[in-house]
């Protein structure tokens, strides 16, 4: 039963709209790097760029889809209007005001300062304001969650609370807690500096707090193609959803381990020690642990779905899945690319291996395979299962979803095994051009030009998936009934209350990260002679 | 026809199987976890143990990373340290040289921005964040030359941040050190 179906097409509409312009920024800096383009050209345009790309495809799209994608679940799983929707058009008009203060400066290469800021870089103020502006709409949306559920769980005290709703109130909770970190380096580290009330800012401390977001915000990008995999995926093959209670376990586990793993992007960095980096390795492990438990849940569901069509065999059940679905497809797709990162992010989480390819083209892969291939794909097939239900039109190009699909996949493929490539030869990332004749990176030159053609067949995907949106948009008008998510093969007659509530699971969330951040954090603010002299991007030059 | 006795069976089966499962992923972290555990006590490769700060306000005037000071030094019991600062947009000095088969003590910060350093052949790779040095044992074995690039976005001239590593013999080396306090291969 969904209601406000314009507040969540424009939530959608707009995700993909900035993921389009990104999209296109990425395949661009992807060219002009590479050995087909001939170097002289201003290098601050691609820095200019580099921070648009990531600030809108790490801050504003996936953002966008949570939002939208958590007001459908509230309305088709608590089966009733969304309270508080005049609050749900603020928080969307914030983000988007939001994203557009951004914009601005960067666009005139006022703060070119990449999205992971980089202090004691300091850009134009209205960029990092326009960053808290999109975050304070999403936090409006994290409150609205929330307070559905409350209502929700207080009119129905006897029922389980439905998989997808707590899945997407885990998420919001999760993102509420992780933005804090960074809205801390802006609000009491970098604002203060770009407005010119201080000169000099703390450089180690600010790669701190930042860490506390950084890493989980990629689990938050996550939660969406999860609750996609256990909620939509087995509905949309003709199956049933193998266990519910592993499902709730695995978003649990995200709440409470994604946060205190953040140090380890700081592995390489002289202002944490080894007994934190440790702590943060250790738990960085642990968060491989509900990606397993996920994998064998929808693996197993796809088995049961495939039986129940007649697949037979150890194997051979896998042919007999219904392969022309693009729901399959783009699952199957989405899970092969999760593999392959996830094997590259377990290398990741070790300290000694992580000193091969810190810092180097390797990661870019590594989180261009995960983010623009594991969850990206799904996030286009979130549309592709939704779009006829919010537009009351029928969406039947299913070829062409296919071949959209595939391209995404071969695209990513091609652009980021080779960069995992390069990496482990020891090129460094996030630069605007490279001295293919000089024979330390000469033999580097193969690897970047076909990266460069997988952000061109990545491009003709993209424009691919806006010709079914937009054919959606305007096909014949049909019923596509109720909208509804995959149900359990046993549905579980109780509950127990750690399974359906969040109480427990926050605190551990806070308290750990309290113990893991507490000390490196408390230690650089006490240390003496730490703050060091800022330096103006796009001042005058 | 299903009966009621079945579903509680299937049931059962299937939360056995997931049981299972669950414990192999337990072991396999586990696994993993140790391993890294255990390479880095073996090993000793884990990362920098202590926070040790710089003011980059007066790198230059006083402290150890004047830049008369900076290169390759001898110390008294055979191992060398390197000391050495990333700036926008170079390193200086902008070619280390080092001897093969001998412990290195690596010390770098930054002067401005942050930076980070690898050398490309190597697992050598550290973060250089102003206000905080950063220090790395290292070891060569064979002598070669390794490019050494900046890993970190410094600002617009990032891409032309490369330096160069050149190991040579120990015996050269020593011969190099001979008639002088600091090394480097710029000079």
């Amino acid at each position: 039963m969904l209601i406000n179906k314009r507040l969540i097409l424009a939530h959608f509409w707009l995700a993909f709209a900035v993921f389009g312009l990104a999209l296109i920024l990425g395949a661009w800096q992807m060219f002009v790097r590479s050995p087909f383009n001939a170097w002289h050209f201003n290098p601050e345009f691609y820095y200019r760029s580099v921070t648009a790309h990531g600030s809108a495809m790490g801050y504003v799209f996936p953002t966008l889809i949570a939002m939208g994608f958590g007001y459908a679940i509230t309305e088709a799983t608590l089966e009733k209007p969304l309270v508080g929707v005049r609050w749900a058009w603020a928080g969307f008009a914030l983000v988007a005001v939001g994203a557009v203060v951004a914009m601005i400066p960067v666009s005139l290469g006022l703060a070119s300062v990449l999205y992971t800021f980089y202090p004691p870089m300091v850009g134009n103020p209205f960029y990092y304001i326009g960053v808290v502006m999109v975050v304070v709409g999403s936090w409006i949306w994290v409150a609205l969650m929330s307070i559905n559920l409350m209502i929700w769980k207080r009119d129905n005290p006897d029922r389980p609370v439905p998989l997808a709703m707590f899945a997407n109130v885990a998420g919001s909770y999760l993102w509420g807690w992780t933005a804090v970190g960074a809205a801390l380096e802006i609000i009491f580290l970098i604002l203060p500096v770009a407005l010119g009330l201080r000169s000099t800012i703390d450089a180690g401390l600010a790669r701190v707090f930042f860490s506390w977001t950084l890493h989980a915000i990629v689990y938050f990008w996550l939660i969406p193609t999860y609750i996609a995999y256990y909620t939509i995926f087995p509905r949309a093959i003709g199956g049933r959803l193998y266990s519910d209670a592993m499902a709730r376990i695995s978003f649990i586990l995200f709440v409470v381990v994604a946060m205190p793993i953040g140090v380890h992007h700081l592995f390489a960095d002289p202002q944490v020690g080894a007994g934190f980096k440790f702590m943060h390795s250790v738990f960085t492990g642990l968060v491989t642990l509900p990606t397993l438990l996920t994998i064998f849940t929808i693996c197993a569901s796809a088995e049961i779905a495939s039986r129940l069509r007649g697949g037979r065999g150890a194997f051979g059940w896998v042919r007999a899945l219904p392969w022309q679905n693009p729901i399959m497809l783009a699952t199957a797709l989405s899970l092969v690319m999760l593999g392959f990162g996830g094997a590259g992010g377990i290398i990741n989480m070790s300290y000694q291996l992580d000193a091969t390819i810190h810092n180097t083209q390797w990661i870019t892969g590594h989180f261009h395979l995960i983010f623009g291939g594991a969850i990206v794909i799904m996030y286009f097939a979130i549309a592709y299962d939704l779009w006829p239900h919010l537009t009351g039109r029928a969406m039947d190009h299913f070829g062409l979803m296919r071949t959209q699909l595939w391209l995404w996949f071969i695209g990513m493929i091609v652009t980021t095994f080779p960069w995992h490539y390069v990496g482990i030869l020891g090129m460094p990332r996030r630069m605007a051009f490279y001295d293919y004749a000089n024979p330390a990176i000469s033999p580097q030159t193969f690897s970047v030009g076909m990266s460069a053609v997988g952000g061109l067949i990545l491009l003709t995907s993209g424009v691919l998936f806006f010709v079914v949106l937009i054919r959606g948009q305007r096909a014949e008008r049909s019923d596509a009934g109720a909208y509804r998510f995959s149900v359990p093969i046993h549905m579980p007659a109780r509950i127990p209350v750690a399974l359906n509530s969040f109480g427990l699971w926050l605190t551990l969330m806070v308290g750990l990260t309290v113990v893991n951040y507490g000390y490196p954090i408390a230690q650089l603010l006490v240390l003496k002679q730490t703050n060091v002299p800022a330096i103006y991007v796009g001042a005058s030059r | 026809m299903t009966t009621e006795s079945d579903s509680h069976l299937g049931e059962a089966v299937a939360a056995r199987i997931e049981r299972r499962w669950a414990t192999l992923s337990i072991v396999v972290v586990g696994v993993l976890v140790g391993m890294a555990i255990f390479i880095g006590i073996d090993h000793a490769t884990m990362p920098q143990g202590h926070v040790e700060t710089a003011d980059p306000k007066t790198l230059h005037l006083t402290g150890e990373f004047i830049e008369s000071n900076l290169g390759s030094a001898m110390e008294a019991d055979g191992s060398v340290t390197v000391r050495a600062i990333g700036q926008q947009y170079s390193f200086t000095p902008q070619c280390i040289v080092v001897p093969s088969e001998t412990p290195v003590t690596l010390r770098a910060t930054s002067a401005d921005a942050v930076h980070g350093l690898l050398i490309e052949g190597t697992n050598i790779n550290t973060m250089l964040v102003p206000g905080y040095v950063s220090e790395l044992p290292v070891r060569f074995k064979a002598p070669g030359e390794h490019a050494m690039p900046c890993q970190e976005f410094c600002g617009i001239g990032h891409q032309g941040m490369w330096a160069k590593v050149k190991v040579v013999d120990k015996t050269a080396f020593l011969r190099m050190m001979a008639s002088r306090r600091r090394l480097s291969c710029v000079d």
